[in-house]
């Protein structure tokens, strides 16, 4: 008892369900040109009207709208007692047939959605078989067992995300395919998976999948063969030299004797979570809590993925206008909730809404591997580097980033460039040039009269021809008149003082 | 004498022979021989606010504050300058011994500057918070000084002279006069010399 088979018949329409705000209004998947669209698939509802699929599209619809035109076998679908008063209480125009194109795209993504809860349980989930999930889960029944136990949370928690299913629990992937195909809630050991084999009809066995299954299934049939055990006794050679090594390793890998080969899912590093207010929401505050439990569930998923995060988007989406995104970086990798949520909220301070918001999408498009820090490990300097890192984060989160700025020194001669970001090279050696003042005035300013004395000077600061910001200044230390001490500077042979900074 | 012990209790008086180090602070040399000898514990209180009043930059406040921030840095703990009265010219710090690689600045204004403040001086990774906040009154001074404690971080805010005779829970009140002059306004811990204290001119 290994493997589990999750087989899921209405995948599509019960995928593309979960995006409708009424899901027991009639619906249905249409598939096919535009001119001749064709019924793929059909809710309950819908088929109480008396839709099913390969019916053309304007049939299903009239069959909707105009109840007098409904089919004569829909009588018998309805035979589920909760649903005579909806029939009753929805007739008439109300009860329109909704149609959605049919969506191999959403199927698969649905699938892959469904794969990664899989991965909950199991480390080897693998989407090899179309509509349906295989995993091991002999692994994980200490933990979560025993089989009787997780089947029921595995259903439990299906019918929450609202898939219709079948499951069959097997000692090997291949046999818990072909099983599932006739059995729901089925658990076979090794002793009972032969009989269960056995009695499987050939056109139900998986067959298709071989080369030539086709030839082989009629050959079989014509020849009197109806079920899987029938097969079984026939001497390997015989099947081999008569139908090719195809069937025999099908029957072979059904029995669990030869190996079969799975290319395992693994989940998407990805994270993308939406939620969607009753009431348009105005202010921030409000957005307070749906934001913990979007970061909560951030926090869970990157925990199962054991990874951090380093940047992530909320999405306003707003009930008039375009949704409004925030980025939300990081400075270092983090997963710990409430952490995520103070530096979000940090963020957000400076944040403002441009309309009341109907939903709140948070989205990681890329993990970061997360190391854990043991704090009560750590020496002393490390942990005050730990604790200045986070203030830097903190500060960043709500000043930004631009504002928490170093002191580094390049190699420019020119005072206001000097003082930008990556001006030059950096200067390295600690030469001990002329005095320079502690601040410098992001501008230089016009300062005649407040000039009383000068002490020192003049310096000649020339350079600057190459890229148009030359300058030819002469710079003084000034004595203000209320005593404090200024870097002030005139142009060769012209007038005007200009104040530049201070000797603080 | 009752309403005495409760205005001593709740530290808005106390005892000027009391010494800085009965009150639990030790003080931080400020490398300036001739204040750290008026100062009580012979030097800057730790774990708390110093307020400096001045006209304006250029009255020598860094050449005050140079030598301490100069040795924290080269000890690798970060100082972190808020909305500095102009852009620091690293050129001047690292010929003044600052190791440029620990020293930060902010260029925020106004209630940002206060937060930022506050948070440097509580998160207590800080070596030194220095601050320029006009802004600030006392009942923001008295947060400043409950973070500092709280973080157990030396921290400088300079205040403009218009708030000299405002009451301020600072510790330390020191008045910049004309360059490398200063006034000791009020000391907890000792009483404040009239004189005026050069403490040493810029080189």
């Amino acid at each position: 008892m290994r493997w589990v088979c999750l087989l899921f018949p209405r995948l599509a329409l019960e995928g593309a369900l979960r995006r409708r705000p009424d899901p027991e209004a009639p619906f249905a998947l249409v598939d096919g040109p535009a001119q001749r669209q064709c019924i793929r698939a059909a809710n309950r509802a819908a088929r109480e009207q008396g839709v099913r699929p390969g019916q053309a599209r304007g049939f299903a619809e009239a069959l909707c709208n105009a109840p007098l035109f409904k089919a004569p076998d829909a009588a018998p679908l309805s035979k589920a007692p909760n649903s005579a008063p909806d029939r009753g209480s929805r007739s008439g125009s109300s009860q329109r047939l909704e149609t959605a194109p049919f969506d191999a795209e959403a199927v698969e993504r649905w699938r892959r959605r469904l794969a990664s809860w899989a991965y909950g349980f199991s480390a080897q989930v693998s989407l090899h078989y179309p509509h349906a999930l295989v995993f091991e889960v002999a692994s994980s029944l200490d933990l979560l067992g025993p089989w009787p136990r997780l089947e029921t949370r595995l259903r439990a928690e299906l019918a929450e995300l609202g898939f219709s299913h079948r499951l069959v629990i097997a000692p090997n992937p291949a046999a818990a395919r072909v099983l599932v195909n006739v059995h729901d809630g089925l658990a076979v050991d090794d002793a009972g998976l032969e009989p269960a084999l056995a009695a499987l009809r050939l056109d139900r066995a998986g067959l298709a999948n071989i080369d030539a299954a086709q030839d082989i299934v009629q050959t079989l049939k014509r020849s009197g063969f109806q079920r899987l055990g029938e097969l079984f006794g026939l001497p390997r050679s015989a099947l081999a030299r008569r139908f090719g090594g195809g069937l025999l390793r099908h029957l072979s890998e059904l029995r669990g004797e030869w190996p079969l080969a799975l290319d395992y899912h693994r989940p998407t590093p990805r994270f993308s979570r939406t939620f969607e207010f009753d009431q348009p929401v105005h202010a921030l505050a409000g957005l307070a809590f749906p934001l913990k439990r979007l970061l909560q569930e951030l926090a869970a998923f990157l925990m199962g993925q054991d990874a951090g995060v380093e940047r992530f988007r909320l999405t306003f989406e707003l009930e008039d206008g375009p949704a409004q995104a925030v980025e939300i970086g990081l400075l270092a990798v983090q997963r710990d909730p409430d952490t995520l949520l103070e530096l979000t909220r940090a963020h957000l301070e400076r944040v403002r809404l441009d309309g009341p918001v109907v939903a709140l999408a948070l989205s990681a498009p890329r993990l970061s591997a997360y190391a854990p820090v043991r704090r009560e490990l750590l020496e002393e300097p490390a942990r005050q580097a730990q604790a200045w890192a986070a203030l830097h984060q903190r500060l960043v989160a709500r000043l930004g980033e631009p504002v928490l700025k170093p002191l580094v020194e390049y190699r420019e001669h020119r005072p206001e460039m000097a003082v930008i970001d990556g001006a030059g090279p950096r200067a390295r050696d600690a030469s001990v040039g002329p005095a320079r003042p502690g601040w410098l005035t992001p501008t230089p300013q016009r300062c005649d009269g407040d000039v009383v004395q000068l002490l020192a000077g003049p310096e000649r600061i020339e350079s600057g021809w190459w890229d148009g910001g030359d300058i030819r200044r002469d710079y003084y230390l000034a004595q203000w008149a209320d005593g404090r001490q200024a870097w002030v500077w005139c142009e060769p042979g012209r007038q005007g003082w200009y104040l530049h900074g201070w000797f603080g | 004498m009752s309403s005495l012990e409760s205005l001593l209790d709740s530290r808005q008086v106390w005892r000027a022979q009391a010494g800085a180090d009965s009150q639990g602070g030790d003080a931080i040399a400020s490398g300036h021989a001739a204040l750290d000898a008026i100062l009580p514990g012979g030097g800057w209180p730790s774990a708390a606010v110093s307020e400096l009043l001045s006209a304006g930059a250029g009255n020598g406040e860094l050449a005050l504050l140079w030598p301490v921030i100069s040795r924290m840095t080269r000890e690798g703990r970060p100082v972190v300058l808020v909305s500095p009265p102009g852009v620091p010219y690293p050129a001047a710090w690292r010929q003044a011994g600052v190791a440029l690689e620990q020293c930060h600045w902010l260029d925020v204004q106004g209630r940002e500057a206060l937060w930022a403040t506050e948070q440097c001086l509580r998160a207590g990774c800080c070596a030194a918070v220095v601050a320029w906040l006009p802004q600030a009154d006392s009942r923001l001074m008295r947060r400043l000084q409950v973070a500092a404690a709280s973080g157990n971080t030396l921290a400088f805010v300079h205040r403009p002279l218009a708030k000299v005779s405002e009451a301020s829970p600072a510790p330390l009140r020191l008045r910049l006069h004309r360059h490398a002059e200063l006034e000791i306004l009020k000391c907890r811990g000792g009483f404040p010399s009239a004189r005026r204290i050069a403490f040493g001119a810029r080189a």
